[in-house]
């Protein structure tokens, strides 16, 4: 039970996938313009990567692995997360039109972050068990929604604060985003998983 | 050697079927019927049927903002639709266009019965059947179904149909709201 909750607390403050990790800056820095967008697309996030997560783990450990196929594994995947990211695209058009419409185009993006194939390899590099993926994909996604949303309300702020002209926009953005990097290495230490 | 590259291609080849045959199954199952968010348009619009905003009603109209039209053509919705619409689409509300009419008071059409002659010209006219009566008889507005869009006034004949202004009573009674005038913390926002 321990060891479950530091996977969590591992992933989301201590190993964070955007701030220690560096995956998934594409959409960290795309969609945290505004709070609202960042949510939905936090939610999109979590939902995929804690399903791709499971469904990659299953397809390794009982299609790859039995038939001696583990250098398949970065093909297999992507096209898991692909799948993985159509259906629930699908599913969201369905349920909530208005969702769908806030996520627009960053809900096919998922297919591309980075951070969903990097859980996947992680998770096998690892060794990681069934239990313990899922609780890694679900932590990763934690910890790359808890900082979108974070940078999200920073970036709301700046973007009515007096910032020289040279640093405005993605600039600032980026400064933002290595201080809070650095932030997030004083979690280091806090445990080693 | 040949064997595996074999059975590696059959593997992707089966799991690439199997997502496939999912997905088909997907697409079919969660077919999105209609626009669900037109729907929702529709539920916020008056449903005056009045065809200011140039459309023939206010279903095509919903249909016309659920593909990114302007919101702010309803003038029977006047402000409060429009808040409500960019409220839902996630927009900045604009003020209502004036091209298609001007948001009114409240009103509701009245037949003065006695000169009514009974041509049923004004119930073909009515978009929401608030008007009730036979041909050669006297007609007369449902007050409660009349949504005060004026259309019945221009067929009559004998111009015996007003419109009046609904006087508000208990439960539609509001303050006149303030004048908005400029106060300091304006400051900022009237020189930028």
């Amino acid at each position: 039970m321990t060891e479950y909750l530091l996977i969590l607390v591992s992933t989301i403050l201590v190993n964070n996938f955007v701030l220690v990790q560096f995956l998934g800056l594409c959409p960290f820095m795309g969609v945290s313009g505004k709070l609202e967008t960042a949510m939905g697309m936090s939610l999109a996030t979590t939902f995929v990567l804690t399903l791709a997560s499971v469904c990659s783990y299953l397809v390794y450990t009982y299609l790859l692995e039995p038939l001696d196929l583990t250098f398949l594994r970065t093909i297999t995947f992507i096209l898991v997360i692909a799948v993985v990211v159509q259906f629930t695209e699908m599913v969201v058009h369905k349920t909530s039109p208005l969702l769908y419409r806030v996520l627009g185009i960053f809900l096919p993006l998922i297919t591309t972050n980075c951070a969903v194939l990097g859980v996947a390899l992680l998770n096998i590099n690892k060794n990681n068990n069934f239990v313990e993926s899922v609780l890694y994909g679900f932590g990763a996604a934690a910890g790359f929604s808890l900082v979108l949303v974070l940078f999200a309300a920073m970036r709301e702020r700046i973007a009515v604060s007096d910032v020289p002209v040279a640093f405005r926009g993605a600039a600032i953005g980026l400064v933002t985003a290595g201080l809070m990097s650095l932030a997030f290495l004083g979690f280091g230490g806090l445990v080693s998983v | 050697m040949w064997t595996s590259i074999l059975v590696a291609v059959l593997v992707l080849l089966a799991l690439a079927v199997v997502f496939g045959g999912l997905l088909g199954f997907a697409a079919e199952r969660f077919k999105v019927e209609g626009n669900p968010l037109a729907d929702q348009i529709d539920a916020l619009l008056p449903q005056t049927q009045c065809g200011q905003c140039g459309y023939p009603g206010c279903r095509p109209y919903a249909e016309s903002i659920a593909e990114g039209g302007p919101i702010n053509k309803c003038p029977p919705g006047g402000e409060s639709t429009i808040k409500a619409l960019a409220d839902l689409l996630d927009v900045e509300p604009e003020p209502l266009d004036a091209e298609h009419g001007v948001e009114q008071v409240k009103q509701v059409a009245v037949i003065r019965e006695d000169e009514c002659i009974g041509c049923t010209k004004c119930i073909q006219a009515c978009p929401v059947d608030a008007i009730l009566g036979a041909a050669k008889h006297m007609h007369t507005v449902i007050e409660s179904e009349c949504t005060g869009c004026d259309l019945c006034v221009e067929p009559c004949p004998v111009d015996c149909i007003d419109m009046v202004t609904v006087e508000p009573d208990i439960r539609t009674w509001t303050w006149t709201p303030p004048t908005p005038g400029l106060i300091a913390t304006d400051r900022q926002g009237a020189s930028a």
